[in-house]
């Protein structure tokens, strides 16, 4: 575990030491594409992780895959929260406005992050138990299956309502910008990994000890 | 297999022979969709487009069969009726099959008001919107009847179901829009096609796992 | 037929039941007696398939097909009449010569005047019977039965009394009930939930 938070730590670190190398682009703003893509990858990861929790808890029945899970989920809407913040401000330096329909990606997150921002209200409103679990995993594959209808979606909806088209990718990535968005992007997945350890290793104390809680009433 | 199709033929006719009964949910969603667009022309500021209000026609069918869908589980839940099908033998994507039907069924006959009410009111429906009106159906009653039965596992489930529902019918607004208003309707009923398809069939497999308790 | 090993089952974060061990042969009448909210209805919602275990194993060697469940609730549409009830479950349980089948069970259960009533003018007691019309409607070999004396008027009572006699011998039987000194006679095992 703290292994993993090394792992963290040093890429992090090393992205930010890279971050002074490569030459500016765009000016400052470019610099927030090197977090905002590789935080919305990682969501993807965490949305993608927890659907195929949830396929293991409905498929294999694998006790603990629920609360997987659903820990995969949350940061997965933590770091989508943060790809629209992230993204918001790109926009905002780029073209000058916080938010732009023209934006897919962006646009993606927000369809998203209401669909699992929904996951959390259907979590709570149900008592915990097998029915929860199931319902949870169930929502969670829907979910990795929106992700690319939406995406389909999405681009359809801009030719009926953004008629222009766009191009958001602009120049092909250098050599060294692409190799710095590489370790970003190392380093983002680490940090899920670490944050996904550490939540589920609390979660998991927690329900120990309620268990235990109980065999003593 | 003539089993599976003998148990949906039954179950919705259940379904369909209660609302015949006790018409708590066609004549809600009639009223419903009628109302909704008379709102709509109060929504819609002079120099807004016959596209505009082609847009509105989507809203009001995606709030309508929201409104059907609330409906969809809820004797089921009140009176532990579930249990009953449960208990049976026939699979239990059988029981999301034939509340799915009928609530195609209902939506239907909502749709064959608001559609002329729409023309009457706006302007004429081309093929296309009929056809993706179809196709979208399809999908709302797929997607939306598992949805149902999630929302009414827990509390607050009238609240619960619009959440649940409206992230995943964007794509389907997008679909039927886009058919209604755009010059290659083609591109977008494929869509609206795919949707179901694959919609369907994750409903279908995982509708087992949401009654069981 | 039935055994449980450790069983145990959850509502929410509470355990209901823990740590249950049981075991039922055919032809056995388990009776099961306590306080409401011991776990006696979650144990025959456990047996009758309507909730999973979260821990410990369950067998019940009988197909859904070949079990009748009478629980707190009747399961029967109120807008539907009494016939029309039992007609639907026997084609969910693919019932043989279903029409004789459904006549002979709301005769039997003195329901056959109000055949084309709807079930919601039924009294409390109708409605008992009537659940139990449907629950032997398929001719079960496991009946898992939730206080089945509890709603019934006199009439019934005595139905019912009748029935259980003449199925002793043919069926499986878990029973609960408020009232053990009527049940007494026909158990062969006891479960007492504290």
């Amino acid at each position: 575990m703290s292994a993993i938070l090394a792992a963290v730590l040093l890429p992090i670190s090393i992205a930010l030491v890279f971050f002074y190398a490569p030459v500016d682009e765009d000016g400052l703003n470019q610099k927030i594409f090197y977090f905002h893509v590789p935080i919305a990858l990682t969501a993807y990861a965490c949305f993608g992780w927890g659907a195929w929790k949830g396929l293991m808890h409905l498929w294999k029945g694998k006790p603990g895959a629920d609360l997987e899970s659903y820990v995969a989920i949350h940061l997965g809407v933590i770091f989508g929260a943060m790809t629209l913040v992230t993204g918001s401000l790109w926009a905002k330096f780029r073209w000058g406005h916080w938010w732009l329909w023209s934006e897919r990606q962006l646009v993606l997150f927000l369809v998203l992050f209401l669909f699992y921002s929904a996951y959390f209200m259907l979590r709570y409103s149900v008592e915990p138990g097998p029915q929860r679990a199931n319902l949870c995993a169930v929502y969670s594959l829907f979910g990795v299956i929106l992700i690319p209808i939406s995406f389909l979606a999405i681009r359809l909806a801009n030719q009926y309502i953004h008629p222009v088209a766009f191009n958001r990718h602009g120049p092909q990535m250098a050599g060294s910008q692409f190799f710095t968005f590489c370790v970003c992007l190392a380093a983002m997945l680490a940090l899920f990994a670490a944050l996904y350890q550490f939540e589920l290793a609390g979660k998991r104390l927690d329900a120990r000890l309620r268990e235990l809680r109980e065999l003593l009433a | 297999m003539s089993a599976y199709f003998a148990d949906v033929a039954t179950l919705a006719g259940k379904d369909l022979r209660l609302e015949l009964r006790v018409r708590s949910i066609v004549p809600a969603m009639l009223l419903f969709v009628v109302a909704a667009l008379v709102v709509f022309h109060f929504a819609l500021p002079a120099g807004s487009s016959d596209l505009a209000a082609k847009g509105m026609l989507w809203v009001a069918i995606i709030f309508t069969a929201l409104l059907g869908l609330t409906r969809a589980f809820v004797a089921e839940r009140e009176q532990r009726l579930l249990d009953g099908l449960l208990l049976a033998p026939c699979d239990r994507s059988a029981i999301w099959l034939a509340k799915a039907v009928a609530m195609l069924g209902f939506l239907v006959v909502a749709e064959v008001v608001a559609l002329p009410a729409f023309a009457l009111f706006f302007s004429g429906i081309d093929a296309a919107t009929v056809a993706g009106v179809a196709l979208a159906d399809l999908g709302i009653c797929a997607v939306g009847t598992v949805l149902a039965a999630m929302a009414v596992a827990g509390r607050a489930r009238e609240l619960l179901l619009p959440l649940l529902f409206l992230p995943l019918a964007i794509p389907i607004v997008v679909g039927g829009v886009g058919a209604s208003v755009a010059d290659e309707p083609a591109r977008y009923l494929g869509f609206l096609a795919l949707y179901d398809g694959v919609f369907a069939i994750i409903s279908w497999a995982s509708f087992e796992y949401v009654v069981t308790e | 037929m039935i055994e449980a090993r450790k069983l145990g089952r959850t509502y929410g974060l509470r355990h209901i039941i823990r740590d249950l061990d049981l075991a039922v042969g055919r032809g056995d009448f388990l009776l099961l007696t306590g306080p409401n909210g011991s776990g006696k209805t979650t144990l025959l919602r456990l047996i009758a398939g309507l909730l999973v275990p979260t821990a410990g194993e369950l067998e019940v060697e009988v197909p859904r097909e070949r079990i009748g469940f009478l629980g707190h609730e009747p399961l029967v549409y109120r807008e539907l009449t009494a016939i029309e009830n039992l007609d639907l479950y026997g084609r969910l349980y693919r019932v043989r010569e279903r029409r004789e089948r459904v006549g002979m069970l709301l005769e039997r259960f003195g329901l056959w005047e109000a055949r084309n009533q709807r079930a919601d003018s039924f009294s409390r007691g109708m409605l008992q019977r009537l659940a139990l019309c449907r629950t032997l409607l398929h001719d079960p070999e496991l009946l898992v039965l939730d206080e089945p004396f509890s709603a019934l008027d006199e009439e019934g009572v005595a139905l019912l009394d009748r029935e259980l006699g003449e199925l002793r011998p043919h069926a499986t039987f878990v029973v609960s009930t408020h009232d053990p000194a009527r049940l007494e006679p026909l158990a062969s095992q006891r479960l007492v939930f504290a």
